[in-house]
């Protein structure tokens, strides 16, 4: 969703096929919308055009994101049940207080609102794990990409696949590998092994959330770091070659420096990205077992739609907490990417 | 010939020999390969599977199913066997009942006599045989072909007005120069840290509000406008030469022709780009129409994956058939627009 190297340029003009295909439809559709917005343009004007063609952009910004912004303060600090505003009589802080209210940080368990705290637990751990994992895996694989192989196309393209698929579709796919009797499950009681129940144990659980999470979006990272190695200079390989550097050397003393900055931005993207992390998840363990790989944002639907009182007060309150969150991570990459590209 | 084979099989580009550091990579990537696309094969082939055989445990490679012949002198095809006799002779026979340890068989081409075998000593024969009932069924028993329908339907609306909106804010913020203008782009760069996971609940009541609940356009509109798109079109119309724009000024052509007829035509790649992007966002769209689309009538195909898999008897065989077909759409585009849509991620850095 957000926008990191735009600095190398805008993708390249390529014949646009599409345009003459289009080109009866498009001078119908001409015809139809010239003139109201020829008589618009003679009304105010042709300096204040620019306000029209910005509109409906911002009537769905407005509708959908600013307003909800608001509404999402005013349910934080109102009560009830109720879903409009005006129904809702005013808390205070009150679920400010009870989702922060806890014995000790540390441990859930003496928490009032303990689903709230072992879903930030559980993200944290997610986070963590995923970060090192992810940006590992995305680096090794674009370093080895990188490389002059044969079929560096199609391999790129393997890894990247996933990334496109929707979350439940790879939850899905790896939900028939994991079961009790499934391929996994095969492989290891072939190898002389015990069948393990990968989603009832809460550490394991948590092991393939972050593996199929690194599986579906591995690809993404990869190309935003193989982008960035192939804008490093050859020569500086060569001169490195030419005084006769180890290749570890090489590695440590150019390849990371140079790569630094994209790196830092997948960092930051996959902690963005990770924080909000829901589908796949989801649909995968369900949270499960028990609360040992229910998310925040799951918390968040789950107090507001799924359960049997709908509670959009509490909900709004841990949206704005996790929106600040956010907000603050954006700021960096959003620093971090200006610096980059002046 | 051996000796080119050998070439084209080991040489390396450059012709430099081989380094163990060459042979590592190239072992990295084929571990990539089988677990990249592995998985994805696994969930085909299975799919293909009857009931009976996806419950077999270890399980199959292949679809297979157990072969039956028709025998003269009974109404149902018998299972087929391979039973080792007791001489050690192995023979193809077709049970007719089991008792206990004991199955009964007959010989298909001498359907006479029974032939008494112990069950341990047969084996079934198989086949390889597609059960493409997994793929009918879903379209006549539920409403999978809805499904289907509605998540085409959110998919290309969603993506049009996506289009629209977003190429005509771009073109005012690359185009122009107007009052606002800073405040406009701030507000667009403002969206970016709003993901709809943390306004579900209000985005549900402007939903509301506007009567959309349990339709479509509750899914099409609120991601409609999508400050990606924006910053996507907007970078590229910035390369569109001034003079173009200036030149049909002079010849009078209205600010709307300008942008309808130089500034979308000239910006194709980009929007190209964009219409990808919405086609994934709003196939796989899932958190949001989870939230907001309680009806079965208005499930999207991700959606309605969701609850076929969180029922009480999950009903695999179907189950993996439709996310077969959720996923092909995406292969597809994929395997024909794959270097349009890397590049397209590498030079934006969005997704």
């Amino acid at each position: 969703m957000t926008d990191t190297i735009r600095s190398h340029g805008a993708p390249a003009r390529g014949p646009s096929a599409a345009a003459a295909v289009t080109t009866g439809s498009a001078n119908a559709l001409m015809r139809l919308t010239d003139p109201p917005m020829r008589a618009v343009q003679r009304l105010i004007g042709a300096s204040r055009m620019p306000y029209v063609f910005l509109l409906p952009n911002l009537v769905f910004f407005g509708l959908f994101v600013f307003l909800p912004i608001g509404i999402n303060i005013v349910f934080s600090v109102t009560g009830g049940t109720a879903l409009f505003p005006s129904e809702r009589p005013y808390v205070g802080a009150e679920h400010y207080a009870r989702l922060l209210d806890c014995g000790s940080y540390l441990e859930a368990a003496s928490c009032r609102e303990d689903l709230f705290w072992r879903g930030v637990g559980n993200t944290l751990t997610f986070t963590v794990f995923q970060m090192v994992a992810m940006v590992l895996f995305s680096l090794v694989t674009a370093l080895v990409l990188n490389r002059p192989i044969r079929g560096r196309g199609f391999f790129r393209a393997v890894y990247f696949f996933p990334v496109l698929l929707s979350p439940v579709v790879v939850a899905l796919i790896w939900k028939w590998i994991l079961q009790r009797d499934g391929l996994l499950n095969a492989v290891l009681t072939t190898a002389g092994g015990e069948k393990i129940l990968f989603f009832v144990d809460p550490g394991w659980a948590m092991f393939w959330a972050v593996f199929v999470s690194v599986w579906a979006h591995m690809g993404f990272y990869t190309l935003i770091l193989l982008a960035g190695l192939q804008a490093i200079p050859r020569d500086v390989y060569e001169a490195a070659e030419m005084d006769g550097t180890r290749p570890w050397r090489v590695f440590h003393r150019i390849t990371l420096p140079l790569l630094w900055p994209n790196l830092l931005v997948v960092l930051v993207l996959v902690l963005i990205r990770s924080v909000q992390v829901f589908d796949e998840v989801f649909v995968l363990t369900g949270g499960g077992p028990g609360t040992a790989t229910m998310m925040v944002v799951q918390y968040i639907y789950t107090t507001a739609f799924a359960n049997q009182v709908q509670n959009f007060g509490l909900a709004g309150a841990a949206s704005v907490l996790l929106g600040a969150v956010l907000f603050v991570l954006t700021l960096i990459q959003l620093f971090l990417t200006r610096r980059r590209a002046s | 010939m051996t000796g080119k084979l050998r070439h084209l099989l080991l040489a390396r580009r450059g012709g430099a020999s081989w380094h163990w550091t060459d042979v590592a990579s190239y072992a990295y990537l084929a571990l990539g390969v089988l677990l990249m696309f592995g998985p994805v094969l696994w969930l085909a082939l299975s799919s293909f599977k009857t009931p009976a055989a996806l419950l077999e445990f270890p399980p199959s490679l292949l679809p297979m199913a157990q072969s039956e012949v028709s025998v003269p002198g009974y109404p149902q095809p018998l299972p087929l066997f391979r039973v080792t006799m007791e001489d050690g002779s192995v023979r193809e026979l077709a049970q007719v009942r089991r008792v206990g340890i004991i199955a009964q068989m007959v010989d298909p081409a001498a359907p006479g006599q029974t032939i008494r075998v112990p069950a341990d000593r047969r084996t079934p024969v198989r086949h390889m045989a597609l059960a493409v009932e997994n793929y009918t069924d879903p379209l006549t028993q539920f409403d999978f072909l809805r499904f289907l329908r509605n998540s085409l339907v959110v998919t290309v609306v969603a993506t049009i007005i996506t289009l629209v909106i977003n190429s005509m804010a771009a073109y005012a913020l690359s185009v122009y120069e107007f009052r606002g203008k800073s405040l406009a782009m701030l507000g667009v760069i403002g969206t970016l840290m709003i993901p709809i996971t943390i306004v579900l609940a209000p985005v549900y009541l402007v939903v509301t509000k506007l009567g959309f609940v349990d339709s479509l356009w509750a899914v099409i509109l609120p991601g409609a406008a999508t400050p990606t798109g924006v910053f996507l079109l907007r970078q590229y119309m910035l390369t569109i030469p001034r003079d173009l724009i200036e030149a049909a000024r002079m010849d009078k052509a209205s600010e709307w022709r300008i942008y309808a007829r130089i500034v979308m035509p000239l910006s194709m790649p980009a929007l190209a780009v964009l219409a990808i992007f919405s086609v994934m966002w709003r196939w796989n769209e899932f958190l949001w129409p989870l939230a907001v689309l309680t009806k079965t009538e208005v499930h999207t195909l991700p959606i309605a994956l969701n609850a076929f898999q969180g029922e009480l008897q999950t009903q695999w065989h179907y189950l993996l058939a439709m996310t077969v077909v959720t996923l092909l759409p995406v292969a597809l585009v994929f395997a024909f627009l794959q270097r349009f849509i890397t590049s397209g991620i590498a030079n934006t850095g969005m997704k």
